[in-house]
């Protein structure tokens, strides 16, 4: 080249090596977690996909290989989806609402700020003791489903309070001061404008949290959601047990049928969870064609 | 010292021909203990279009703020003196603020209509104040206040958003009229504009004052001289002076003033 010196060009070849070095690494970091991925889901998919039938699930637990299934898993797991949405959802979007629009900024709401913080990042097997303590013993609800939806509604609130305010922090102020100039009051603003325009950020940060509670198995443990459910619950007061305890529960067995019975309910566990993600993903590039 | 008389006289005759809507005394406007609006006094007169013009971070927007409470929305301001609206401080402890806004309108420096249809961009506000009369009626009576009837009457359904800059503008005009202010105030509401939405705001400015009173902040001197009927110059919070816009523009009393309309700085 003409135009620079000989010693220019070396200088820019070696920096473009170094580019392709860097590059060249950090795809070998990526590809490798994917491959990982790709040799979990093909060790699960060959233990298991023989035995997802009608069969497995509609089935109970049985000490027979071939005739147990999550029938009572599965449904424990959506009756407890259902009542920790019923619980978390309002009191996460309140909490998130009044922190981001009513709270201020002083010491007050920097304080709770920090707590739920902090809150998220606690383990949930320390949840799974809380729940013991006050919603088994201390208000007797015993070991029902209506103990394990609270204590993991505990357990993802601050997921879904932290995902809300960031929801909320996304509406343009220009909005708000819109609203606010026609002699709004802070409610009038908040219900027809902020909520509607911050919704579907908020029902994102809420699936991916729910998704978070349908695999945690450590808190249901600890509240005592038991391992062979041979009957479907009836109500919120009924014990019950879930996707990853009965799984749990079948890999800890000797018989190696029973570890391939478990390879497929986390078949089934991972296709629920695909699903939830995938709603939110779709629900987030909606919003982002629709929003500025 | 006898131009200065002279202008207060006509101010004077000016005050007697229209009342005062709004009367600012000695208001200033503190950020966290610092005066970004220092002892302002001045009177808007109805039915008139009042501009206030200065150089970037005069203070002009802050005061425009300050006429309707927008500026209770800031973390850390205060406000001292009076601004008195039909003989009642604004800023009186009785004084609802939402009911301040109700009556004092405001348009913004950018476009920013709600993410909703063109129709419930205008029914909203008078629909949570109450409104009763017939909406579709108000809805028509505002579009055609602000110029907009015409573009849009086919297509009241669709999302304001897919509105062109200048209509957008217009439908913030013609939101903040539904509520039939008392005062609309507007903050510099055609810097993000082109020139041909600019004319077309500034002549409805022009129809506008027959039945409102407007004060506009804006710091293209051009448009305070070719819309205005009273002009105050601001500079690092003070207000410099305030008269007529042709006396402002062509003989200031004040070489500070003069400096400034002529583009010497600024």
């Amino acid at each position: 080249m003409a135009f620079i010196s000989e010693q220019e060009y070396q200088n820019l070849q070696h920096r473009h090596r170094k580019a392709r070095v860097f590059q060249r690494c950090c795809a070998a970091v990526t590809w490798a977690s994917v491959f990982l991925l790709a040799v979990l889901l093909y060790q699960v998919c060959a233990d298991g996909l023989g035995w997802l039938d009608w069969q497995f699930f509609n089935s109970f637990p049985s000490r027979f290989p071939d005739r147990a299934g999550l029938k009572s898993a599965l449904v424990g797991t959506l009756w407890m989806i259902a009542l920790v949405a019923v619980f978390s959802i309002p009191v996460g979007i309140s909490s998130a609402l009044y922190l981001e629009e009513f709270a201020g900024k002083g010491k007050f709401a920097k304080f709770v700020e920090l707590n739920i913080a902090n809150l998220s990042g606690v383990p949930s097997i320390v949840y799974g003791i809380l729940g013991l303590a006050i919603f088994v013993r201390y208000f007797a609800l015993e070991r029902s489903l209506i103990s394990g939806a609270l204590t993991m509604s505990l357990l993802i609130l601050p997921t879904i309070i932290i995902a809300g305010r960031e929801a909320i922090r996304g509406v343009p102020m220009s909005i708000r001061y819109a609203a606010l100039s026609l002699g709004a009051t802070r409610w009038q603003t908040t219900w027809a404008h902020v909520l509607p325009a911050s919704f579907p950020g908020i029902m994102t940060g809420v699936i991916l949290a729910l998704s978070r509670a349908i695999g945690e198995t450590a808190p249901l443990i600890l509240i005592g959601a038991m391992t062979f459910v041979a009957f479907l619950p009836q109500g919120p007061m009924d014990s019950f047990t879930a996707l990853p305890i009965q799984i749990y529960n079948w890999v800890s067995r000797p018989q190696p049928e029973f570890h391939e019975l478990a390879a497929a309910g986390i078949i089934v566990l991972l296709v629920v969870l695909l699903l939830m993600n995938a709603t939110a993903i779709y629900i987030r590039s909606r919003t982002e064609r629709r929003l500025k | 010292m006898s131009t200065m008389e002279n202008a207060d006289l006509v101010n004077d005759r000016k005050k007697i021909l229209q009342p005062a809507v709004l009367d600012l005394k000695e208001v200033s406007v503190l950020y966290s203990g610092k005066a970004a609006v220092k002892k302002v006094s001045c009177q808007i007169l109805r039915n008139r279009i009042t501009a206030i013009i200065g150089p970037s971070g005069c203070g002009k927007s802050t005061l425009l703020r300050s006429l309707n409470r927008m500026n209770d929305f800031v973390d850390g301001v205060t406000i001292e003196g009076e601004i008195l609206f039909a003989d009642q401080n604004l800023y009186g402890i009785e004084v609802d603020p939402v009911q301040v806004r109700r009556r004092i309108g405001m348009v913004f420096q950018k476009p920013n209509p709600f993410p909703k249809s063109i129709y419930n961009n205008i029914a909203w506000g008078p629909s949570i104040n109450g409104y009763t009369g017939s909406m579709d009626e108000l809805v028509e009576r505002s579009l055609s206040q602000a110029a907009l009837w015409d573009e849009v009457k086919d297509r009241l359904q669709e999302s304001a958003l897919n509105l062109s800059g200048g209509q957008q503008q217009r439908l913030c005009i013609a939101r903040a009229l539904a509520m039939e202010p008392q005062v609309l105030l507007m903050d510099e509401p055609c810097s993000a504009l082109d020139p041909i939405s600019t004319s077309r705001i500034e002549d409805l400015l022009f129809e506008l004052k027959t039945h409102y009173t407007i004060v506009i902040v804006t710091h293209n001197m051009q448009q305070a001289a070719r819309i205005s009927d009273y002009t105050a110059f601001m500079e690092m919070g003070i207000m410099i002076e305030f008269g007529e816009t042709d006396q402002i523009f062509t003989r200031p009393n004040i070489k500070r003033t003069e400096e400034y309309v002529t583009g010497r700085f600024g």
